[in-house]
Formats: C-alpha cells, sequence, structure tokens
C-alpha cells in the first residue's frame, strides 16, 4: 500500500492506496465519482479525461500514487463555474450529446480548447477534438458548442 | 485491463531514484509521464515489479537556457515545449514538433525525456532530437555521462540506458537565426503516430545539416547521410531519395518506400525553398 494526499472537486483526500490503481479506478470505486467513465483504459478514447491543476489528462493511464499534491476536477467538480456552465448550456442547446458516455471527458477538453485558443476554425478544433471518441452525435453538435463557447468568449 | 500488482516509489531526488533502481535488480523501471508506459502496463505488454515514478523530482522538470544549448529536464512534459516555455532558438522547430504529439491531454503529462528513453520507433522527439545534433545526460550510481541522441537510440525499444541509469536531461545546441528547418509527419488521424517522419534541418551558421528519418516499419530514427550533402547543394529528386531510402534501410513494401521517399522529399523541399 501507499500513500496518497490530493485535492478532488475542492476536498482534500488522504488515504491508503494499492499501488497499481489508476487514478479513475479512484475516484469511481474509492471516491464514489462515477462521472468519471472508462472507455478503452489505455489513453485512446478519451472518455476518462479529467482536469489535474486545471490542464486535461488521461486518468485511465495515469496511477493514482502520482497523483500526491495535485487537484483533481472531475465532471462533477465544476460546480458553478461560468465557462463550464456555458459550455453545459452550449452542449445541450447544439445536442452535443445523445448517450453520454463520453460527454465528462468531452467537456474536459473543451474546457481546455476553449480556454487556450482565442479562435480556431472547425479544421482545429476537430483536430484538438480527435482524442476524444464520440459514437453517437457524429461530433457536429460539439464542434459547434465549442465554436459558440469560443465566440462568447471573444464577445 | 489493469496493470498488476507492483511496488511503487516516489522519490524526490535523482539519487533516491538511483539507489531504489539498483535495489530492483533489473525488475525495476522509470515511471516519466506514463503516457506509453501505463497502458503498455494495463495491457500487459510491459513488466515491472517496482515503478520508480522520478515526477516529483524538481530538477528533472526545469528547463534552462545554458548559454550555447538549452538544457531540459527529461521529465519537461510535451505540452510546456509546446507552449513555448523552452524560449525559441529553433524557429519554432520544438514547439511544432511538441505540438502535433498525440492529444494535449497526453501531452500535458508525457514528456521529452519519457519519448527518448521509451524508444519507440514511431516516436517524433528521437527523429527531432538527432537532427538537432541534440546530447543526453544520463545518471548513474558510478557517476554521470552524456551521449548523442543517435548513440543513445540503440533500437526498437532499446537505448543505450543501463538498468541502473536514468535519462536527466537533453541539450539541444541553439541554432541561429538562420537554421531552416522541417518537420513531415504522415498520418490518417490527427492525433495518431506517424507512419512515416522526417526532418530536414540545415543551419549554414553553425553548419548543422541534417536529413532523419524515423518510422515503425524503419526501425526507428535513421539518419540518411547520403541526402545531406544534397540538402546543402545537390539537386535531389524523387529517384534519388528512392534510393537512399533502399540503400539506407533495405527493402521496404512499396507503400513504405513511397511514404518515406515523399516525406523526405518534402522536408528536403522545405528546407531548401
Amino acid at each position: 500500500m501507499t500513500t496518497l494526499s490530493l485535492t478532488v472537486n475542492g476536498r482534500q483526500v488522504s488515504t491508503e492506496i494499492d499501488p497499481r490503481l489508476n487514478l479513475a479506478d479512484f475516484l469511481r470505486e474509492r471516491l464514489s465519482l462515477k462521472g468519471t467513465h472508462l472507455g478503452c483504459e489505455h489513453g485512446a478514447c478519451g472518455a476518462c479525461t479529467v482536469l489535474m491543476d486545471g490542464m486535461p489528462i488521461r486518468s485511465c493511464i495515469t496511477m493514482a500514487a502520482s497523483c500526491d499534491g495535485v487537484e483533481i476536477t472531475t465532471v462533477e467538480g465544476y460546480d458553478d463555474n461560468k465557462l463550464m456552465s456555458r459550455l453545459r448550456r452550449a452542449f445541450r442547446e447544439e445536442h452535443a450529446l445523445q448517450c453520454g458516455y463520453c460527454t465528462p471527458g468531452m467537456l474536459a477538453t473543451a474546457y481546455d480548447i476553449v480556454s487556450r485558443l482565442d479562435r480556431a476554425d472547425e479544421n482545429e478544433i476537430r483536430a484538438a477534438l480527435a482524442g476524444c471518441v464520440c459514437r453517437c452525435t457524429g461530433y457536429r453538435g460539439i464542434v459547434r458548442a465549442i465554436e459558440r463557447c469560443i465566440a462568447e468568449k471573444n464577445a | 485491463m489493469k496493470a498488476p500488482a507492483l511496488e511503487f516509489h516516489r522519490p524526490d531526488t535523482v539519487q533516491a531514484a538511483l539507489a531504489i533502481l539498483a535495489e530492483g535488480d533489473g525488475a525495476a523501471r522509470v515511471l516519466a509521464g506514463g503516457q506509453s508506459l501505463v497502458p503498455m502496463l494495463n495491457l500487459r505488454v510491459a513488466f515491472a515489479e517496482t515503478l520508480v515514478d522520478i515526477g516529483a523530482i524538481q530538477e528533472l522538470a526545469a528547463i534552462e537556457d545554458a548559454g550555447n544549448h538549452v538544457r531540459l529536464g527529461a521529465s519537461v512534459s510535451h505540452a510546456r515545449i509546446e507552449d513555448g516555455q523552452t524560449g525559441d532558438y529553433f524557429g519554432g522547430m520544438l514547439g511544432h514538433v511538441a505540438g502535433n504529439i498525440a492529444y494535449r491531454a497526453i501531452r500535458n503529462r508525457g514528456t521529452i525525456g519519457g519519448s527518448l528513453a521509451h524508444a519507440d520507433p514511431a516516436a517524433d522527439w528521437p527523429v527531432a532530437m538527432i537532427a538537432l545534433g541534440a546530447n543526453v545526460e544520463i545518471a548513474g550510481s558510478n557517476g554521470s555521462r552524456k551521449l548523442p541522441v543517435d548513440e543513445f537510440m540503440v533500437d526498437v525499444f532499446t537505448t543505450a540506458l543501463q538498468e541502473d541509469e536514468i535519462l536527466t536531461a537533453i541539450c539541444i545546441p541553439k541554432a541561429s537565426p538562420k537554421l531552416r528547418w522541417s518537420f513531415q509527419k504522415m498520418r490518417k488521424k490527427a492525433g495518431a503516430f506517424g507512419e512515416a517522419i522526417a526532418a530536414a534541418v540545415h543551419d549554414p551558421e553553425s553548419g548543422l545539416c541534417r536529413v532523419v528519418a524515423g518510422s515503425s516499419a524503419i526501425g526507428g530514427p535513421q539518419r540518411f547521410t547520403l541526402l545531406e550533402t544534397a540538402l546543402q547543394d545537390g539537386d535531389v529528386d524523387d529517384d534519388a531519395i528512392r534510393d537512399a531510402v533502399t540503400r539506407t534501410i533495405g527493402s521496404l513494401g512499396r507503400y513504405e518506400t513511397q511514404i518515406h521517399t515523399v516525406c523526405l522529399r518534402r522536408a528536403i523541399e522545405e528546407v531548401r525553398t
């Protein structure tokens, strides 16, 4: 067992963990934060993307034991964050989700795209989204939602 | 799949990490960003009884302007390089290479040292670092040593690192403002590994002139010395490049020969125009 202290969604957590545990399983199984979804479990599908110190990372290929001292934000923890509120509204209005399985990862990725890029055309948004797989929407709605939030940011 | 049971250490100095590696007797592995090693552990194609996570060693995350070269700590992430934290002594080449590795979520964790030490034959950094004439610094229980990256990369997933050594830094000689470079990566999907990668670099002031290609098909990074003279002065056409590919690599399938030829031609043309 190894000791892990980190902040998850603003809450301080200190616990003993099995060192082979990945961050996604730690969040889901130990903290019951089931909003982080596991698709491929080898870093290819993006469903498990969460924010570590404000930056998107893959929680399925990040060892939980490597997360000592960091701050993790999952889909349960965005609360009334302004940009995330706008993204959630844009996702709803642009039909950017259907089954919702990829959505936690899509939101974390979209949050990063809108925060980092002051302008991006459709191709750039699609390239930046390439690490997140959605099997329902065909991406059009997701791309529109992100375009809209980038435009709102510059308004 | 999940990683099998293992021991985990997260030391905060290189010395402590080296001591754990030495104790591991070959079954301990260094964990940097883990963006290749962790999925490989999950898929049970890589094995480690002990992981030595170097992410808490502050000195390995340093970026240093060291006069005639830039020194990047081994655990500097691709994203930090993409964002220009290295300073720009290479005409934007480092940011371009970093920004086209996988996806941003991977680039936030993955590191330049991890990429070199992992030695995936399709990785971008080995090609780019050989092209720029970079050296690696290696720490071991018997002291430290320095190697040019082309000597460090030995074979597919194989480097000159011994089991009790850690890659600690990458030193890239600063180029002059006259540097011309091109980095070509052929792939069918954004974020995927390149099926063929080629870099051409020419700095008339320092004399650096290199043509390098890499991919799984050709078994990792290879210098194309036959094309380096052509890059500086001669004419070079597809036939000459195809001939150089065959002479440097040996026989490849038609498709592989073609994509490597095209990548190399685009790289050379971009540098010469």
